[in-house]
Order: structure tokens, then C-alpha cells, then sequence
């Protein structure tokens, strides 16, 4: 199978760091909002070079998504960055209405997403982002796997007009997509071609998803590897494509396995082409403290997770 | 427009356009948008430095937000009024396929709006971040908001306000109506937010005080005041006293007729107390 090598661990929310420093050098309508979590979405470069174009909010995340929705109407591209919890679940009536349903121009950037957040707990582990964002018209909903792939998206979205949400993560994790590879919102990544099951991974769980394929590979089963980064608009062509020849599907994300990727891939497939779906994702529960390693394992969102769910799927094909 | 008596026979007009758009489609808010008339009048007609037509952006003119949404009425009228789409188009308030939704929105392209509001509570962050856009492009501009008292109690409007005054943004103006009136009773009875403008002051805005919100020269010579505040490092607060209802006798004193429309016989009555010689119904 295709080799991908890891060109060092780092968290993807740095990627998003710089990101942002680039933009700041390179589109000088691109603002920065945050509520006072500067270090941990990593925008200390971004505050230091363009001060007059970053705004601290404070501890008011209902606040800064208003602002950032009249700083629109002026022509600025405001980047908000908080924790994915008070992205989404905290101030959903003000990206609701201030932001999606008044066609804002806004990218809410949302780091330590998941249960990869870590010890801090279920306060802090949203698993329901995903589905809160997606369900809003208008909003383009993207997952990113690596650092690399982190900061493409951060620079790809500034030149996108309408709502974003971005959600990345906290822990160190591989870097393995291409350092500065394009990034095209909507469009998937065929990793891996293969023939007998196809996996169509998100966020952290990509990296998982090609290391299940190595073990499947040993067992002879031959995995197809999509990497979605983009779950809304959901890239339908790439995945019927796949299961056209595969014609099984195991969806993984570290996310609640209702409203996130694997119900957006099911509906295609039910429109489309029914076939046997397995689902690696939280089953419905919050989340609690831990390693993130320890998390994934309990959860179920590591690459034997994904090889037992594959096994699953293949015999009901 | 700034003669007093041209100004005062379009607050007569607009009231007969709230009146009868509510009225039309039995639904929509008359109440408080009876009580703000006047302030819409003054501030599209005298107040505000806009240009002609309508770009989202804004740039280069005065910006104007309405957080409780819900008295579109009011909004509606006085932008068609001032030349932001056909006054005919006012026929259409609520109906199935208008711009002119229930509450203000900007999903249907009508000009003049510029952010959706109804979910109250949130126009003061978004003003904010207009303010300071306009700060960034150096433009001299001011933006205006208003927000009902009641809606003060929606948490965000603090965060707002606490904002606003740390960060000084100087060249906003948000308006209070204060009418004292909310859909289960007074604003003290619902739950008793003691003196707003304490409240404002302690979070060290400019605070002007319009007593008579419901007579023109008054609105803007309060208003005029708020403008000559801004720039000075604090932003500006009016607090404008008027009467839900304002200007039609059976809906005044009451906070009955927040979300009530008037039925045939009562449109009549209130369009009776509501004529002048210039009158020129949608």
C-alpha cells in the first residue's frame, strides 16, 4: 500500500499558528479574534506582527462571535479561535443567527476538539460540534488530520466566502499529508486505493485509518483509505466512487456517531447506494479524563478499533 | 428632510404603515414599534450621514443596527421610506416569498439590513465589531444600534458592554428604548433591572438621557449630543424614555399590544387618530 511517513509529530492547532501568521503577512483584510486563549491556539506570532488587527475579547465567547459577524460588514475576514466546545455549544444561536443565517463571512476556528483534549474532561470535550455545525445552511463544516494539512486549510478558508467552522485538536499527532499542499474545501483525498473495504476517516482518526490499513494489508484485506477533511460539503462523488468497487464502508472520527461523519456518509449512501456501514465514533456519551491515548483506546477510536470494525463490516458485505 | 412639521407628518405615516402591515397579516409587533417612530424618523431622516443605495459594507456613511428585531415594523417602514425599496414592497410584511420577514434578516437580500436580529441580545456585539471595522479603514463614520430595555436582560449584552468601554470604542451610539414594558409585564415586575444608566455608567459608558423619546426635537437634540461624545474615547449610550404603542390611544400604557395586531375596527380607530394631509398609504 501507499507509505506515508510521519515528518515529525507536532499538534495540529499549531498548524493552524501558522496559518495565521501567514495570512497576517499576506492578506492584510484577515483579523483575529480570541477569547483568551492566545497560547493555546498558538496566535502569539499573529498578535506580535499585526496587533491593530487582533482583538482579544476576553472571556466572552457570545461576544466575539457578534463582533467577529459586524466585523464582516467593512470587508475584514475575521479568524474567531477558542476551544471547539465554546466554538459551537456555547454560543450556537449567535453563529446561528449572526453569523450563518446572516451570511457572515466568518471562520470559526475551533482547537482541542474531542476526546484527544485530554484530562480536562467531559466540560471540555465537545463530540457534538460536527452535527451542530453541519445542520446550519450555509456553514462548510472542515475536520483537518495533521499540522500540514491544519495550515493549508487555515490559508484555503481566508479565500473562501461564507461561514467556516475548523476544527483541529490539541495533542501532538503525525505530520504526514505534503507541506504546503493545495487544499481544496469539498474535495476528498484518496490516501490509499484498495479493493475490499473502503475507510473514510476524519481529524486524528486518518492517521489511525492508515495504520489499520497496514494491519489489514497483513491479513489480506485490501482497504481503500479516503481522508474527509471537508464533511460539509461532503465530496458524494469520491465516496461513491469507492464503494462502487469496495461496496462496504467503515466511517471513523472522533466525534459522536450521531450527526457527525459517518451519518453525513450514510445518507449518500442510502440515496444512492446502500451498502453495509460500520461506525467508529463515541457511542453517545460524553467524554471523561485521561491520556488521549488512554481515551482512544476506551472509546474505541484507535486503529485496532477501526481493523475490528472493518472485519465487522466485511462479513455482512 | 429636517423641518420639524415634515419630519412629524412622516412619524404619522409611518405609524399608519406599522398599523396596517400588522394588521394585514393579524400578527407582527405594532407596540414597540409605535414607541420608536419618532427615533426611526430622526435618525434616517436627520440624524445619520448615509449615502444613496444600499452596500453591505458600508463604508463612507453612518451604519445603523436594530438588536430587538422583533419591531421590524417600524424598520421596514422607515427604510422604504427612505428610499431603500419600494414603499409598495410593505404589503408583502410576514406574507410567504418576502424580503420582509417576521424579523429582519439579511437571507433575502433587502436592502437597508444588514444583519438578521430577533434572537435578542446580540446587535451590540455586532455593532461593536462594525465600530471597529471602521476603525481599521479609517473611516470616520458612526454606527448606531438600538436595543429594547427588556432585552438588557440577555447576558451578552454585558459582555458587549463590558467590551465596548475597555477597548473604547468611541464611535458607537446604542439606544435604549426604554419603555419599561416586556411580554409578561413591566420590565420591573419581569425582573427589575434597577437604573440602567447606573448600570451603564459603572461600566464607564457616555451616558445621554432622552427624556421626551417620543417628540422629535427632542430625539434630536439628544442625539446631536450623543454625537458631539463620541471620539472621546468612551462609547455612547442614549437612554430613551418613550411610550410602547405611542400615538394610538388604546394601545398606549400597556404592554398589551407588544405582539398584537389590531382587528378591523381598531385599525380603523388607530388610522382615524393618525391622519395629516400628506398622507400617502402603501
Amino acid at each position: 500500500m501507499t507509505k506515508y511517513e510521519n515528518t515529525g509529530s507536532k499538534d495540529t492547532r499549531s498548524g493552524y499558528g501558522a496559518g495565521m501568521t501567514q495570512l497576517g503577512q499576506t492578506n492584510e483584510n484577515v483579523v483575529a479574534l480570541c477569547a483568551d486563549l492566545i497560547g493555546s491556539l498558538k496566535l502569539d506570532d499573529f498578535k506580535k506582527n499585526h496587533p491593530e488587527r487582533f482583538f482579544q475579547i476576553g472571556i466572552a465567547e457570545a461576544n466575539m462571535i457578534g463582533i467577529a459577524a459586524g466585523l464582516t460588514i467593512g470587508g475584514k475576514i475575521p479568524f474567531t479561535g477558542t476551544f471547539a466546545n465554546f466554538s459551537t455549544g456555547r454560543v450556537y444561536d449567535q453563529i446561528r443567527q449572526s453569523v450563518a443565517y446572516s451570511d457572515k463571512n466568518v471562520k470559526i476556528c475551533a482547537s482541542h476538539a474531542g476526546l484527544t483534549l485530554g484530562e480536562d474532561g467531559a466540560t471540555h470535550q465537545i463530540l457534538e460540534d460536527i452535527g451542530l455545525m453541519k445542520m446550519l445552511p450555509g456553514m462548510t463544516v472542515i475536520n483537518t488530520c495533521d499540522y500540514n494539512q491544519t495550515k493549508a486549510a487555515t490559508l484555503a478558508i481566508a479565500d473562501h466566502h461564507g461561514p467556516v467552522y475548523l476544527r483541529f485538536g490539541r495533542p501532538v499527532v503525525p505530520n504526514f499529508t505534503p507541506e504546503n499542499g493545495k487544499f481544496e474545501i469539498g474535495k476528498a483525498v484518496l490516501l490509499n486505493e484498495g479493493s475490499d473495504v473502503t475507510i473514510i476517516a476524519t481529524g486524528h482518526l486518518v492517521w489511525e485509518a492508515l495504520v489499520a490499513a497496514e494491519a489489514l494489508e497483513v491479513k489480506g484485506i485490501s482497504a481503500e483509505v479516503i481522508n474527509i477533511h471537508t464533511i460539509k460539503p461532503l465530496d458524494e462523488e469520491a465516496i461513491l466512487a469507492s464503494l462502487a468497487k469496495t461496496k462496504c464502508v467503515v466511517t471513523a472520527e472522533e466525534h459522536n456517531i450521531l450527526g457527525g461523519l459517518g451519518e453525513s456518509v450514510a445518507r449518500v449512501l442510502s440515496l444512492n447506494h446502500p451498502c453495509p456501514q460500520e461506525f467508529v465514533a463515541v457511542q453517545d456519551s460524553f467524554g471523561e479524563s485521561g491520556t488521549p491515548e488512554q481515551l482512544m483506546e476506551k472509546y474505541k477510536l484507535n486503529n485496532q478499533a477501526i481493523v475490528a470494525a472493518v472485519e465487522r463490516v466485511m462479513k455482512r458485505k | 428632510m429636517s423641518d420639524t412639521q415634515q419630519l412629524n407628518n412622516l412619524v404619522i405615516q409611518v405609524r399608519r404603515d406599522i398599523l396596517r402591515m400588522v394588521h394585514a397579516v393579524n400578527s407582527g409587533h405594532p407596540g414597540g414599534s409605535l414607541g420608536c417612530t419618532e427615533f426611526f424618523v430622526a435618525l434616517y431622516q436627520n440624524i445619520m450621514d448615509r449615502k444613496p443605495g444600499f452596500n453591505m459594507d458600508g463604508i463612507g456613511e453612518d451604519l445603523f443596527f436594530l438588536s430587538n428585531g422583533h419591531i421590524s415594523p417600524v424598520f421596514y417602514s422607515v427604510l422604504a421610506r427612505s428610499g431603500y425599496f419600494p414603499v409598495s414592497e410593505l404589503a408583502t410584511f410576514r406574507k410567504i416569498n418576502t424580503r420582509l420577514q417576521g424579523h429582519p434578516t439579511t437571507h433575502e437580500g433587502l436592502p437597508g439590513v444588514r444583519i438578521a436580529s430577533g434572537s435578542l441580545g446580540q446587535g451590540m456585539s455586532v455593532a461593536i465589531g462594525a465600530a471597529q471595522a471602521k476603525k481599521l479603514n479609517g473611516d470616520q463614520h458612526l454606527v448606531y444600534s438600538l436595543h429594547g430595555d427588556g432585552e438588557l436582560q440577555e447576558g451578552q449584552n454585558w459582555e458587549a458592554i463590558m467590551y465596548a468601554s475597555a477597548k473604547k470604542v468611541d464611535n458607537l451610539i446604542s439606544t435604549i428604548d426604554l419603555n419599561g414594558k416586556q411580554i409578561d409585564g413591566t420590565t420591573d415586575e419581569v425582573l427589575c433591572m434597577g437604573s440602567i444608566r447606573a448600570k451603564f455608567e459603572a461600566f464607564d459608558w457616555d451616558v445621554v438621557e432622552i427624556e421626551k423619546g417620543n417628540d422629535i426635537e427632542a430625539i434630536i437634540a439628544g442625539m446631536t449630543d450623543a454625537k458631539t461624545r463620541t471620539g472621546k474615547g468612551k462609547p455612547v449610550c442614549v437612554l430613551l424614555h418613550t411610550e410602547m404603542g405611542n400615538g394610538v390611544d388604546y394601545m398606549m400604557y400597556s404592554h398589551a399590544w407588544h405582539g398584537k395586531a389590531p382587528n378591523d375596527a381598531q385599525l380603523e380607530a388607530a388610522l382615524a387618530q393618525n391622519y395629516c394631509e400628506t398622507e400617502k398609504d402603501y
